[in-house]
């Protein structure tokens, strides 16, 4: 397969720390209020296969923020019901003039295959169960904004990880500044196998030991349906994992509580802690755009 | 099949290699009339020949078989054609290939049976067809062994998908018992599999793959032998993977079970790791495992718990390859790299000798499915003969491949060991340029 055109992005797990710390530093020079027009003339394709709202929009808002065209095109209304393949999907694309494709797809590692046959970037707006690199991204940029640095801190993810291209990303990009990572919840959704994901990974099965002295809480959405036969059931979850103001009190005093979204109130989280001071799940959405507008930027060579 | 040639060939100055006869010497081989007519040491064979081929430096073999080929008709000609796919198996050494039946649609009666092996097919190698186990492949309905044999099915398979309950196995064992026919089985539980495109471990969950675990094809080997048994039916495991089910078939083989398995090219020589970046050349089924089960792989091939190196090749379209990974096709190409790939990797790489390497693709293969004078250069045998140079490195180039896909991993791959010619019948099915 070709290389991936200059650009883009695809993951994290390959890019270098000097790459992701430049991408950081643009996003924060990056004004949403008095924005330069890096994008002027740049016709942005957002290829949805999945439904997506802060993904989604905040990519648009980053494309439009830099003066450049957003075009969304969903799989639904669009040839691709018709039975048309990605790769015909992506040339057809590029030929309407497209000069970068933000892809949003069900199927790991689609985004490898558009970019190995394509000569435009294209950027991973989560593949599957693999890679969600822009959230993971703003999600540094987030917990840099009250952390200052990453090296020594303690950071617990909770939840379905299997399913999670939100903590692979995560686990890749915090990993490679040094951040202790623990993985937390049930075998069905923490495998033993997920401590082999990255440098300085490891897992548990209690959350008590997940989040004592932590500084950073990630939490992740429990899909209902997934309970479903497993071992585990809805109560059982949330009697285990469900993060409470009690169980918050075991982390660092100033540990921030950070969510990918949606939320589901009194599933993986009680409402009291959503909307606690130590929650920054808000922020996180807003850091989605100078994050993504860093990344179109970075796309075309602007940064 | 082409014709029994009608002259006489002297194949002179090869080293020749049947481990059937015991043969590891030079020899000179004298073919006529479609039959090994004479085999004797240098120049001892009297008389002249209608023409002879110069076998110097070369090592000769009885035929290679492969167990394990989709040639993909009836049905999917636009992947292969009996007559693309056996001229790929003479580029390769293979004078004989049984064919699988997961065509569409499905060669469950002795009708199909008997059209795979019409003239009109074009084949360059003998072609023996391997008939589905149960109606439609579904699992269900035992079809009839019987009339299959008598057509020319040399094996019952569902393969491409297990046969899973258990007394649907334990019949088709029975059956075919009566019929002395193998039932090949294509080992995956997949109850345990469902969505999984890669076998389970760390590169499944680092690329974000639902990964196949290894005891869900070691589960249904232990089964099958314990079926095997107790039936007394000939059991042929498929394209073995893991090292869990080398011991279940090792243990069987030590009860005299009569079971017999088979791996493949690419299990002996890559790992899931190799997958990469999602290369769908590197996805198929059952899929590269981990280092552990290379090693208990190749363990297995030196210690006779394997019988045969089988190809399962498998071709698919480009349109077909350049998918999502998860929803590409299950297979790969294999013909033309078998040999190449066992010389580089067991003998060069793992010093598993030479005579070994052939016994695998010859007197394994032809006792498994008990194919009667062939894999043997013995006086009076048919004669298939694979000559080739165990020391010539090449390099494989899939753009001149003789098969009609592309869809292999080792495009580029530079290898020792190369076939020079594939004779069929006495006559010429393959000689190199």
């Amino acid at each position: 397969m070709k290389k991936a055109a200059r650009g883009s992005l695809l993951g994290i797990e390959h890019l270098q720390r000097d790459e992701i710390l430049g991408l950081l530093r643009a996003a924060r020079r990056m004004n949403p209020q008095r924005p330069r027009p890096l994008l002027r003339r740049k016709r942005i394709i957002l290829l949805f296969y999945e439904p997506s709202t802060r993904t989604r929009s905040s990519f648009e808002i980053a494309a439009k923020t830099l003066g450049g065209t957003a075009v969304l095109v969903q799989s639904s209304g669009s040839s691709i019901e018709k039975g048309e393949s990605l790769l015909d999907t992506g040339y057809t694309l590029r030929a309407v003039g497209a000069d970068a494709i933000v892809i949003r797809h069900p199927n790991a590692g689609a985004p490898h295959l558009l970019a190995a046959n394509l000569d435009i970037p294209v950027i991973n707006a989560g593949d599957g169960m693999h890679e969600h690199p822009s959230q993971a991204l703003l999600d540094a940029y987030t917990i840099l904004t009250h952390k200052k640095k990453f090296a020594g801190l303690k950071l617990a993810i909770i939840g379905d990880i299997y399913h999670s291209r939100v903590a692979r990303s995560a686990c890749h990009l915090l990993s490679k500044f040094g951040v202790a990572i623990t993985l937390c919840g049930s075998p069905e959704f923490v495998p033993e196998l997920a401590a082999t994901i990255a440098h300085g990974v490891r897992v548990t099965r209690s959350l008590e030991d997940a989040i004592q002295g932590v500084d950073v809480i990630m939490l992740l959405r429990v899909q209902k349906e997934r309970l479903a036969g497993k071992n585990i059931g809805l109560d059982d979850y949330i009697t285990r994992y469900q993060m409470t103001p009690e169980r918050l009190k075991l982390a660092k005093r100033d540990a921030i509580v950070m969510h990918p979204g949606p939320i589901i109130r009194g599933l993986e989280l009680t409402g009291e802690v959503a909307d606690c001071p130590q929650s920054v799940i808000v922020e996180e959405v807003a850091s989605g755009v100078p994050v993504r507008m860093a990344i179109l930027a970075r796309a075309m060579g602007k940064v | 099949m082409s014709e029994r040639g009608n002259s006489s060939l002297l194949i002179r100055g090869g080293h020749v290699i049947d481990p059937m006869s015991g043969i590891n010497a030079p020899m000179d081989v004298l073919l006529a009339d479609g039959v090994v007519v004479h085999i004797a040491p240098p120049k001892k064979i009297r008389g002249g020949a209608d023409a002879t081929f110069d076998a110097r430096g070369l090592v000769v073999a009885p035929g290679f078989i492969d167990l394990h080929v989709h040639l993909r008709e009836p049905g999917q000609s636009y992947k292969e054609t009996i007559a693309s796919g056996t001229a790929a198996a003479a580029a390769g050494g293979f004078t004989s290939v049984c064919c699988m039946p997961n065509t569409a649609p499905v060669v469950d009666s002795a009708e199909w049976v008997n059209w795979l092996q019409r003239p009109e097919r074009g084949a360059v190698v003998n072609v023996f067809p391997i008939a589905a186990a149960t109606v439609d492949s579904t699992g269900e309905q035992l079809t009839d062994f019987k009339g299959l044999k008598e057509a020319g099915a040399v094996a019952v398979t569902d393969d491409g998908k297990p046969i899973l309950q258990d007394q649907i196995m334990r019949d088709a064992l029975r059956m075919a018992a009566e019929q002395d026919l193998p039932v090949i089985q294509h080992a995956e539980d997949t109850r345990l599999t469902g969505h999984c495109s890669m076998n389970n471990g760390p590169t499944a969950f680092r690329l974000g793959l639902r990964g196949m675990p290894a005891a869900a094809e070691a589960d249904i080997v232990e089964r099958d032998v314990r079926l095997s048994a107790d039936t007394g039916g000939r059991l042929h495991v498929a394209h073995v993977s893991t090292a869990d089910a080398l011991k279940a078939i090792r243990r069987g083989k030590r009860a005299r079970t009569r079971v017999t398995s088979e791996v493949t090219p690419h299990h002996f020589t890559l790992i899931d790791e190799s997958v990469g970046e999602y290369d769908s050349n590197h996805k198929m089924n059952p899929p590269l495992r981990s280092a552990a089960d290379r090693e208990a792989i190749v363990a297995a091939l030196a210690d006779g718990t394997v019988d045969a190196i089988a190809s399962d090749h498998a071709p698919h379209a480009i349109h077909e390859k350049q998918m999502e990974f998860e929803r590409a096709p299950f297979g790969i190409t294999g013909l033309e790299t078998a040999l190449g790939l066992a010389i580089t990797q067991l003998h060069a790489g793992r010093k598993i000798p030479l005579t070994r390497i052939v016994e695998l693709f010859t007197a394994g293969p032809a006792r498994v499915v008990e194919l009667k004078g062939r894999g043997t250069l013995a006086r009076g045998s048919f004669a298939d003969l694979t000559i080739f140079d165990p020391k010539k490195q090449w390099r494989f180039e899939a753009a001149k491949s003789r098969s009609k896909s592309r869809n292999t991993p080792f495009d580029g791959w530079k290898l020792t060991g190369k076939v020079t010619a594939a004779i069929v019948g006495g006559r010429f099915a393959y000689r190199a340029d």
